[in-house]
């Protein structure tokens, strides 16, 4: 199947015409030799061995740490372009939070209709324990990763709005690390705006979220399952980065009321947690009780507004992929503005004339799963056998209610560089947003995963997806 | 520090010493196994007493032979002490404590590991041998070399410093704990050529052949090697420079963090009894006790040092 012509690519127009943001880039990729371009492809790899910057695949004894492919093609966006998503995602960001806000208090939203009040009550990311607690400065979501797709010059949309603990972040900061290395004079025929303060606003912007009872400077730490977490490596880099202790549930526990650290010179207290372990492991005393990634007694200190944790436990509500498709009446219900970035049309399977439109065009549609991410557990209907379609939709009868549908969308595609030059593939696209009460702060850039084998629309790293260096140009 | 970072960091470099020392004790049992036939067998028994590994190389394997001791060693995952699960364990104390490592230091010690992992994958020929025993200290070298030439002299240096320091002294001490019989003045024995043979292996299993000839050109014997390996605190494998390592880190963590601990009396006291040892005194109350007592002095410092330090919860 050649369906590559009908998708909008984002460096080549048409027929020699290069878009506007690649033009310098283009000039300077027609007078290179694609012998030593190969050749400074292999040294990034050997670079990103050489610093470790690993996954971990769940179910793949054999590979037990696996590079994240890097292209060294970058994917440039128009200072233009930026300003109206980086508007979209901020407007976003707030209506989540204003969403968070509400369904743990008053729960307008749902008292006014808008959102389906089963949706909320039955769903499993809902936390009855965050009920009546206001985080500290009022953040939930103090990190959040938007996962965006294009399919035209100007036609953007959100496929996902990750609000628990997005990852990522790591590689937009290393990627372009390894750009300014490999091609330091791209940097002054392009004017690209820096990725490289994040470190430093996440550091400020969680410090500015400390519990009011914080004396002093606050104390930040990063908590991490583990080294045989599949994002150790994103955890140690971000703690590192940040100049901050990279913890493990092992090394805290209640002390005073306080959430404290083991140190070399006895308990310390810590203010802030940027935690990467879910909700659920988050303390076995509250949560799951065979935890051992948590902190026994962490939600109590918690509650008591003596530790800010971020993101606040209970936001997986509002990624929730069921909740997802009502987000254009969150924006307006909270914003009282119309969504400035689009929704991808989805059909709720747990609606049966949903339902039966879905499975009537089971062969168009993406369907996925209503909790699922990391790409595990969709279908993909153009790509499909006839087999795979048909227990699909056997599993979509059974329970329904845990699948939505989009269509397939025509994913723009950026070139990669191949053993034969320019081919194109598909992206995605996903930004980080740092909530404080200073302001919302969105790194300009982010994350470009790329779908690397021809046709496929899957960019998941665990799913061979690869990345690139994102390029927000200057005006 | 988080405890767990100190420990990690501890660890990280015990582990990576004791990859070092492997490799170096491997080198000498395949000099004395090439060069006397007769008594190979029992020399690579020392070899695996020595590392601590008999009881699970017995569990393996029948015999003693060169072939199976120098896998046992370098590439036997079964085998806890053996290069490549040092270095595997030396780098996952090391991603641990990713955040108290430079760069240099972190890209070290992971090169290290991928170029071992990569060279023990397949046995060992014993051509190749040499060179592979010399990829195994140079890259703890580097290592090391990193450390010293980036880091700060903080807690996290000190803690790196003591697990090495600790490790050292444990495997020089075990060296002479197996071959102490050889140590002994033994009337019969002095001169001749198994001495020769025997002293010549212990010194080369700590690097040693070519320091002690400088400092001991014409005295070859028995009093002067032990005097070497355990007094002379100009060598820096000998039992008296590693607890002296062991102490100025500790006194730098007692200064840095303004608190003695027990850790402290305990190092004072090995200090204290081995600046009052003659190496006559020690040959007269028995060199093997002796010995045996430094290697129980020096476990229980190194647990101590753990439970002052919160390595663990």
């Amino acid at each position: 199947m050649n369906t590559e012509q009908q998708h909008f690519d984002e460096m080549l127009a048409g027929e020699g015409e290069v878009r506007a943001p690649y033009s310098a880039y283009q000039n300077w990729f027609s007078q290179e030799d694609p012998a030593r371009l190969a050749k400074k492809s292999k040294e990034a790899e050997a670079f990103f061995r050489r610093t470790g910057i690993t996954f971990n695949v769940y179910g793949q004894s054999a590979a037990q740490e696996r590079l994240i492919p890097f292209d060294l093609i970058p994917r440039i966006i128009a200072s233009r372009e930026w300003t109206k998503l980086s508007k979209g995602i901020e407007q976003r960001v707030r209506a989540i939070n204003a969403f968070l806000h509400d369904i743990y208090h008053r729960q307008e939203i749902l008292r006014a209709g808008v959102v389906p009040i089963e949706l909320v009550s039955r769903n499993e990311a809902f936390l009855p324990q965050m009920v009546g607690v206001s985080p500290p400065g009022g953040v939930y979501t103090h990190i959040v990763g938007t996962d965006l797709v294009r399919t035209g010059e100007d036609d953007f949309f959100v496929l996902e709005d990750n609000a628990r603990t997005p990852s990522g972040v790591s590689y937009m900061l290393e990627n372009r690390e390894t750009m300014l290395q490999m091609f330091p004079e791209l940097f002054t025929q392009n004017k690209v705006q820096r990725v490289s303060d994040y470190p430093k606003n996440l550091r400020r912007s969680l410090a500015a979220c400390a519990p009011v009872n914080c004396e002093g400077k606050p104390t930040v730490a990063v908590l991490t399952p583990g080294i045989y977490n599949s994002a150790y490596f994103e955890h140690s880099f971000l703690a590192n980065q940040m100049g901050v202790e990279l913890v493990e549930g092992h090394d805290l526990r209640v002390v005073d009321g306080r959430i404290k650290m083991r140190t070399t010179e006895g308990y310390k207290v810590i203010d802030v947690l940027y935690r990467r372990v879910d909700d659920d492991y988050l303390d076995p005393l509250n949560f799951n009780p065979d935890s051992m990634l948590g902190v026994p007694g962490i939600m109590d200190v918690y509650r008591a507004g003596n530790i800010t944790i971020a993101n606040a436990p209970g936001t997986g509500i509002s990624d929730d992929k069921a909740i997802y498709s009502y987000m254009p009446d969150i924006i307006e219900f909270y914003t009282g503005e119309k969504p400035l970035l689009n929704n991808v049309q989805t059909w709720r399977c747990s609606e049966p004339q949903s339902l039966k439109y879905v499975l009537e065009n089971l062969k168009e549609l993406v369907v996925k799963e209503v909790h699922g991410s990391g790409g595990y557990g969709m279908l993909v209907g153009p790509a499909a056998s006839k087999k795979e379609l048909a227990s699909f939709a056997a599993k979509l009868r059974r329970n329904p209610s845990n699948y939505i549908a989009q269509p397939t969308l025509s994913l723009s595609t950026v070139p990669i560089f191949a053993k034969k030059g320019l081919s194109p593939r598909h992206v995605d696209l996903r930004p980080f947003a740092l909530m404080s009460p200073e302001g919302i702060n969105i790194t300009p850039g982010g994350l470009t995963r790329v779908a690397l084998k021809q046709g496929s629309l899957v960019v998941n790293s665990s799913q061979g997806g690869g990345t690139k260096d994102t390029w927000v140009l200057e005006d | 520090m988080l405890g767990k970072t100190a420990g990690g960091l501890y660890w990280m470099f015990r582990f990576l010493e004791r990859s070092e020392n492997t490799a170096r004790l491997l080198e000498a049992g395949f000099r004395i196994a090439l060069t006397r036939s007769t008594d190979a067998e029992s020399e690579w028994k020392s070899v695996l007493t020595t590392a601590g590994v008999c009881h699970g190389y017995d569990a393996q394997y029948d015999s003693y032979t060169a072939a199976h001791a120098v896998d046992f060693l370098l590439r036997d995952t079964n085998n806890p002490s053996s290069v490549i699960s040092s270095i595997d364990k030396a780098r996952t104390n090391a991603r641990m404590v990713r955040t108290a490592l430079t760069t240099e230091a972190w890209e070290a010690v992971n090169e290290a590991w991928m170029a071992l992992k990569d060279t023990l994958k397949r046995p060992v020929k014993e051509t190749e041998l040499p060179a592979v025993l010399g990829e195994i200290r140079r890259h703890s070298a580097l290592v090391r070399g990193a450390v010293h030439g980036t880091m700060l002299r903080t807690d996290v240096y000190d803690f790196t410093q003591i697990g090495t320091a600790l490790e050292r002294a444990d495997n020089t001490a075990r060296i002479i704990d197996v071959k102490y019989y050889t140590l002994l003045p033994s009337a019969s024995f002095v001169g001749s050529a198994l001495d020769n043979v025997q002293w010549e292996t212990i010194l080369r299993s700590v690097s040693a052949h070519r320091s002690f000839r400088w400092m001991h050109n014409h005295d070859v014997s028995a009093a002067s090697i032990a005097d070497f390996l355990i007094l002379d605190s100009r060598f820096p494998r000998s039992l008296s420079f590693c607890s002296k390592q062991i102490e100025e880190n500790l006194g730098y963590l007692a200064k840095d963090y303004n608190k003695r601990m027990p850790c402290h009396d305990l190092i004072d006291a090995q200090r204290n009894m081995l600046r009052a040892q003659t190496i006559e005194m020690i040959f007269d109350d028995g060199l093997h006790q002796f010995i045996r007592n430094f290697i129980q002095e020096t476990t229980a410092i190194g647990m101590q040092i753990e439970k002052d330090y919160s390595f663990i919860g």
